[in-house]
């Protein structure tokens, strides 16, 4: 599964809040149809990333290149158009709105003829829809007219996994994905990251788990203070090699 | 890989559908019916009390026409309270619009349609372009929308004082006076400002409910951090928002010089407040993300049947400022509940305080 031209490249990204170098010369990289695991300390600059490279920040140095070619990731929109998606570890959800709202939110299935024209929605066909696509993924979202506000951590971070995987045609970042699920819909969003992985598109997993990053990961970068400092393929590493990795253990010097 | 197209891997489920959602209650929300009920209960009270005078539809079409114009600018304040911003300036934008609007007739001369159509859009666009700067502040130089609109309600109403001297205009077409003023629907004893009136609701309650305009009023209030990042262009809708905002306000001002036949500098220092008040009783959130047009139209004629009927049970009128404060304090704390219970995560909230409310009545 190795090409030559990864779907997504990140070299060199600098960006500091303050005198916090967030991210510090970091690299990364995934090919389609990987599931790439980024671990690293807390603090150590990995939602940063996932927000550099989802059009979310705006970076103090450094280049993206999306298969091959250098693009500028200045907002979601532009990192949409490309097919990356993302679900953010505070979920950025409505809470508001219903289930269907939030998976349509920004795409909304205008109604047929003149009325969608006017701006009306095909509130049924949406609500059909997510409604397949949470199925899909075996979460139990019980109603489509609720507030997603109301529901259950779980429940919300299933409709905003389905959300990005209905849309991801490149990347899908899934910062913490499974950090508010359950045993069984833990289990569904790996085999969903499997899925996702096995359509072509590049599944970016941020987890504390080890456990779940060696099982459903093909490769496992490490972060800490802000640079990549190690990559491993996933079959071949152990638990205790990425803790040292993470902890620092291993780069002696530590920086 | 166009934006619109649909999510690959979700087949359409062609049978299965959630639960049929209640159009009702999904239209109105639920504070906006038990504020409904507030109203019938204290319409009955009145009509117990003075059975031949208050219920009948000469007292009744008083109550709607002084509703009207309110109306007008309590759509505007909905959508933008349902953005969890605030509008100040709508009553000085209505004194600025109406000035500008009678200063137009008043040049062109004569009592005619022609005249009345030119200053109907005058006050409109005046009000258009008060509401745009607002939005501008708030969307783009990011001031708090108080801030903003405190602002401009200062200089709205200043202007409006340089240009007339803060002497008021006087001279208005008959045409409108006659119809929109005093008339009715003809055949009928119906105002025509409320039919107006209720048509402007009826049709923004459409847009506010049904449409993607509408749906991202509520996305913006509800996280507009969220909203941002699927693409939703945020800061358009808080302009296009408070632009109509201060359209209304603009039509408002036509509408009041229609029925007061003056531009009423001075009597309109209590607008802004009112208007937020009728918006805040009627169910929608000052936190923004909740709001229905329906419960503004109820919170609308809540203050009003109060006066009406203070005034015929022979109360002092001061006594309804007293009343419509205390609902007001008690809306809010309706929706400080309801918040808590949703952070709370309790899925049928909604339900359990109106069967409360049931309970708890009589
Ligand atoms: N908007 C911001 N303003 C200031 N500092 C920030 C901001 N965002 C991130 N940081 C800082 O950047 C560093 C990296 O944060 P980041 O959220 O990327 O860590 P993380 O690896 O995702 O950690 P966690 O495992 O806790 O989620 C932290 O020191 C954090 O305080
Ligand atoms: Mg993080």
């Amino acid at each position: 599964m190795t090409s030559t031209i990864p779907i997504l490249e990140a070299r060199g990204l600098t960006r500091s809040f303050g005198a916090v170098r967030a991210l510090d010369h970091v690299d990364f990289d995934i090919n389609a149809g990987e599931v790439v695991a980024l671990i690293g300390d807390n603090g150590a600059g990995k939602s940063t990333l996932v927000k550099a490279l989802s059009g979310n920040l705006a970076l103090d140095s450094g280049e993206i290149r999306y298969a091959g070619g250098v693009v500028d990731l200045n907002s979601t929109t532009a990192a949409s158009k490309l097919g990356i998606e993302t679900v953010f570890q505070d979920l950025a959800l409505a809470p508001h709105l219903n289930p269907a709202q939030n998976m349509f939110l920004g795409r909304e299935i205008p109604a047929p003829g003149v009325l969608g024209k006017l701006g009306f929605l095909d509130t049924k066909a949406m609500r059909l829809r997510s409604k397949a696509a949470f199925d899909d993924l075996g979460a139990t979202v019980r109603s489509m007219t609720d507030p997603v506000g109301g529901m259950s951590g779980g429940q919300r971070q299933a409709i905003a996994i389905a959300r990005a995987v209905a849309w991801a045609k490149g990347v899908i970042f899934l910062d913490e994905p499974t950090a508010a699920l359950g045993v069984v819909q833990t289990k569904n969003v790996l085999e969903t990251i499997r899925r996702v992985r096995d359509k072509g598109v590049g599944v970016v997993f941020i987890s504390h788990n080890m456990p779940n990053v060696i099982e459903v990961a093909d490769r496992v970068q490490v972060l800490r203070l802000g640079r990549r400092i190690a990559t491993f393929e996933a079959k071949k590493t152990n638990m205790e090699e990425l803790v040292a990795a993470m902890t620092g253990a291993l780069d002696g010097a530590g920086a | 890989m166009t934006q619109t197209a649909a999510p690959t891997g979700v087949p359409v489920a062609p049978n299965e559908q959630g639960k049929a959602p209640n159009f009702l209650a999904r239209l109105t929300g639920i504070q906006s019916f038990q504020i409904l009920l507030v109203l019938i209960v204290i319409f009955l009270i009145f009509t117990l009390l003075a059975p031949t005078i208050f219920p009948n539809w000469t007292n009744i079409r008083q109550i709607v026409q002084n509703v009207s114009i309110l109306a007008v600018l309590g759509i505007g304040m909905t959508f933008v309270i349902i953005t969890s911003g605030i509008d100040l300036s709508i009553g000085s934008v209505l004194v600025f619009s109406g000035v500008v609007s009678a200063k137009v007739m008043q040049a062109i001369g004569g009592s005619g349609w022609g005249t009345a159509l030119v200053g109907l859009v005058v006050a409109i666009v005046v009000g258009l372009l008060w509401g745009l700067l607002n939005g501008f502040l708030i969307a783009k130089a990011k001031v708090p929308p108080l801030i903003v609109t405190l602002g401009t309600l200062g200089a709205a109403l200043g202007l409006a004082q340089v240009i007339t001297n803060g002497v008021d205009i006087r001279e208005v077409p008959t045409v409108l006076t006659d119809t929109i003023g005093y008339g009715n629907v003809v055949g009928t004893t119906i105002p025509l400002i409320s039919l107006l009136a209720l048509v402007i609701v009826v049709i923004f309650g459409i847009i506010l409910h049904k449409t993607k305009f509408g749906l991202y009023t509520f996305a913006v209030g509800s996280n507009e951090e969220a909203a941002r990042r699927v693409g939703v262009k945020v800061d358009r809708q808080l302009i296009s928002i408070y632009a109509l905002s201060g359209a209304l306000a603009g039509l408002a001002g036509l509408l009041s010089l229609s029925q007061y036949g003056t531009t009423a500098i001075a009597g309109q220092s209590q607008t802004n407040l009112n208007v937020i008040a009728a918006v805040v009783i009627g169910g929608t959130s000052i936190f923004g993300g909740l709001g229905t047009m329906f419960g503004t139209m109820v919170g609308l004629f809540i203050p009003a049947v109060l006066q009406n009927g203070f005034v015929i049970i022979g109360v002092q009128p001061f006594w309804q400022q007293v009343a419509v404060g205390a609902v007001l304090v008690a809306a809010v704390f309706i929706d400080q509940r309801r918040r808590a219970a949703a952070a709370r995560g309790s899925g049928s909230k909604s339900k359990v305080s109106l069967s409360s409310l049931w309970t708890r009545k009589k």
